[in-house]
């Protein structure tokens, strides 16, 4: 085979590779919006209803509860986190580090990013029991808030460390302090900052594993922080192995819902970094 | 006798990462208020490290130790309570790479101002980043688009930039680290005729290691070899009459292709 039947066999299998996963997520996508939304159209309003007394048997009612589960432990567990994860990077950037321990670091991290959701979900079991309370909403956002620790901390550094060095050199010849040139450099690398901050919470918002075990598989509205609570990815496992036709109908709804959501935070984390790295260095104004 | 601004006693500075090096090997130097002085040598002869050192840039890199005295105006550099970012202030540094903040063209200059809180009310801050943009004859260039990200100006710009930034902070002297090397011809001379202006009424430490640069600008020239300063004179003598024999190769000819970088005569 001459080199250029090779370069176009290339190229043909990276098309054809390209074709295949943009087909099985036109299909995924298509699917659950086609079906889903067919079901909501038909009565939109179970997504704002609080589920009936009987919902898993008799889908009287909606589900409003994950909606809220959702809310209410993903939004708490992203801020958490986050806080956490802009502290430990900027903590491996700032000069307090030894390179070798961010590496170190920086490992362990991997290792977490790669760990199941489940086990995170497992581990914080085992601490409800050990201090012997229940399933709650409060262990829901602890669990997510770890299983997003990992991601957010990796796109946080990341995005820090490709901030230019000469930034940092350039605010401290002006006489910068520590703190006001960290302001400086992180919004060179806001851009990154803010597309980690979007797919934790993506994340955060489509993982059934972690919150199975710690939120409690709620089937009622959420009443306080130490109640029960769940979420839609749950939610949508609870009802799809339901044995109500109708409850089953309401898992393309709710996850009609969710993939809207995860679709729109993706698009916002590509508009918004956009909209910052014009003024990265580097960047154009457009 | 003309005053003194800044002056090094025994300037040190040694990197301690996999193998120790020292980069800058006991330098005395003296820099006369309002003149322009020129250290100029090979590459890696140190001349960038022991500008940053004049500045205590080293402070925020680990793996770096410097020795010896800086003297500001007589007050000392190192070893005093006087925070770091407070002698930053009073010594500016442009770095050799043309370096936009992240911000927009006005905040750019405003920066400093604003940290160090040097301004009035909006129409005083308004008027210095005019002012030094002025100054760096930016201003006609970006006037109408103050707001844009700096990002989007041309390098020879940015360079222009850093210098009005740098000078909106009134500091007592300017280091200029090769701040036209990383820049096209055309916008190596308009930042060149820029520090020619500014020399009339700045005190200007400026690396080079164009021997033409240094020529064209410079009142005093340092040559720095090996992380040591072989010769210090003014720049006539410097030129005309060498006296080491080192600093009479390198001036007699380019025996290195990098003393010629950038220079277009």
């Amino acid at each position: 085979m001459d080199r250029y039947a090779k370069q176009r066999a290339v190229g043909l299998a990276v098309r054809a590779a390209t074709a295949l996963v943009l087909a099985v997520m036109a299909v995924v996508i298509g699917v659950t919006l086609a079906r889903g939304g067919r079901v909501l159209l038909a009565d939109p309003a179970i997504a704002i209803t609080p589920p009936g007394s009987r919902y898993m048997l008799e889908a009287n009612g909606g589900f409003l509860h994950a909606m809220l589960g959702t809310a209410f432990i993903v939004g708490p567990a992203t801020v958490v986190s986050m806080a956490l994860a802009v502290s430990t990077a900027a903590y491996l950037q700032s000069d307090y580090s030894s390179e070798r321990f961010s590496d170190a670091v920086n490992t362990f991290l991997n290792v977490l990013w790669g760990t199941p959701p489940i086990v995170y979900g497992v581990f914080v079991l085992t601490v409800v029991i050990a201090v012997g309370a229940r399933t709650s909403l409060f262990f829901g956002i602890v669990a997510i808030a770890v299983f997003q620790y990992p991601i957010m901390t990796r796109y946080t550094d990341e995005a820090l460390r490709s901030a230019p060095d000469t930034v940092r050199e350039a605010t401290y010849g002006l006489g910068a302090t520590r703190f006001e040139s960290a302001v400086v450099t992180a919004r060179a690398a806001l851009p990154g900052i803010v597309a980690g901050l979007i797919m934790g919470f993506a994340r955060g918002v489509g993982d059934a594993a972690t919150v199975l075990f710690t939120a409690g598989r709620s089937t009622r509205m959420p009443r306080g922080l130490f109640e029960p609570a769940t979420t839609l990815p749950v939610l949508i496992f609870d009802q799809a192995t339901s044995f109500n036709a109708e409850v089953r109908s309401h898992a393309y709804a709710a996850s009609f819902v969710l993939i809207v959501i995860v679709l729109g935070l993706i698009l916002a984390s590509k508009l918004l970094a956009g909209r910052y790295a014009r003024f990265a260095p580097g960047g154009r104004n457009s | 006798m003309t005053d003194t601004v800044l002056e090094a006693e025994n300037l040190a500075v040694t990197y301690t990462g996999d193998r120790r090096v020292e980069a800058v090997k006991g330098i005395d130097l003296s820099v006369p208020a309002n003149r322009l002085t020129a250290v100029i040598g090979p590459s890696g002869c140190g001349k960038s490290t022991f500008l940053k050192a004049l500045d205590r840039l080293h402070d925020i890199q680990p793996g770096v130790e410097v020795s010896g005295e800086v003297y500001l105006r007589g007050d000392p550099v190192y070893g005093t309570d006087e925070p770091a970012p407070e002698l930053r202030r009073r010594i500016g540094y442009v770095p050799q790479e043309p370096t936009a903040l992240p911000l927009s063209i006005y905040e750019n200059v405003a920066y400093g101002l604003r940290i160090h809180g040097i301004h009035e009310s909006k129409q005083d801050l308004d008027d210095r980043v005019e002012q030094y943009l002025r100054q760096v004859d930016l201003w006609d260039e970006v006037d109408d688009r103050l707001d844009t990200p700096a990002a989007g100006l041309s390098t020879g710009q940015i360079q222009r930039l850093c210098l009005a930034r740098s000078l909106a902070v009134e500091p007592d002297v300017l280091l200029c680290d090769e701040v036209t090397s990383a820049l096209d011809p055309i916008s190596a001379e308009n930042v060149e005729e820029t520090l020619a202006a500014l020399a009339e009424e700045y005190t200007i430490v400026m690396v080079t290691h164009s021997m033409n640069q240094a020529k064209r600008l410079a009142d005093e020239v340092v040559f720095l070899y090996l992380g040591e300063v072989v010769e210090a004179n003014g720049v006539r003598s410097f030129f005309e009459d060498p006296q080491h024999e080192r600093t009479k190769r390198f001036v007699s000819g380019p025996a290195e292709d990098e003393y010629v970088v950038s220079d277009a005569d």
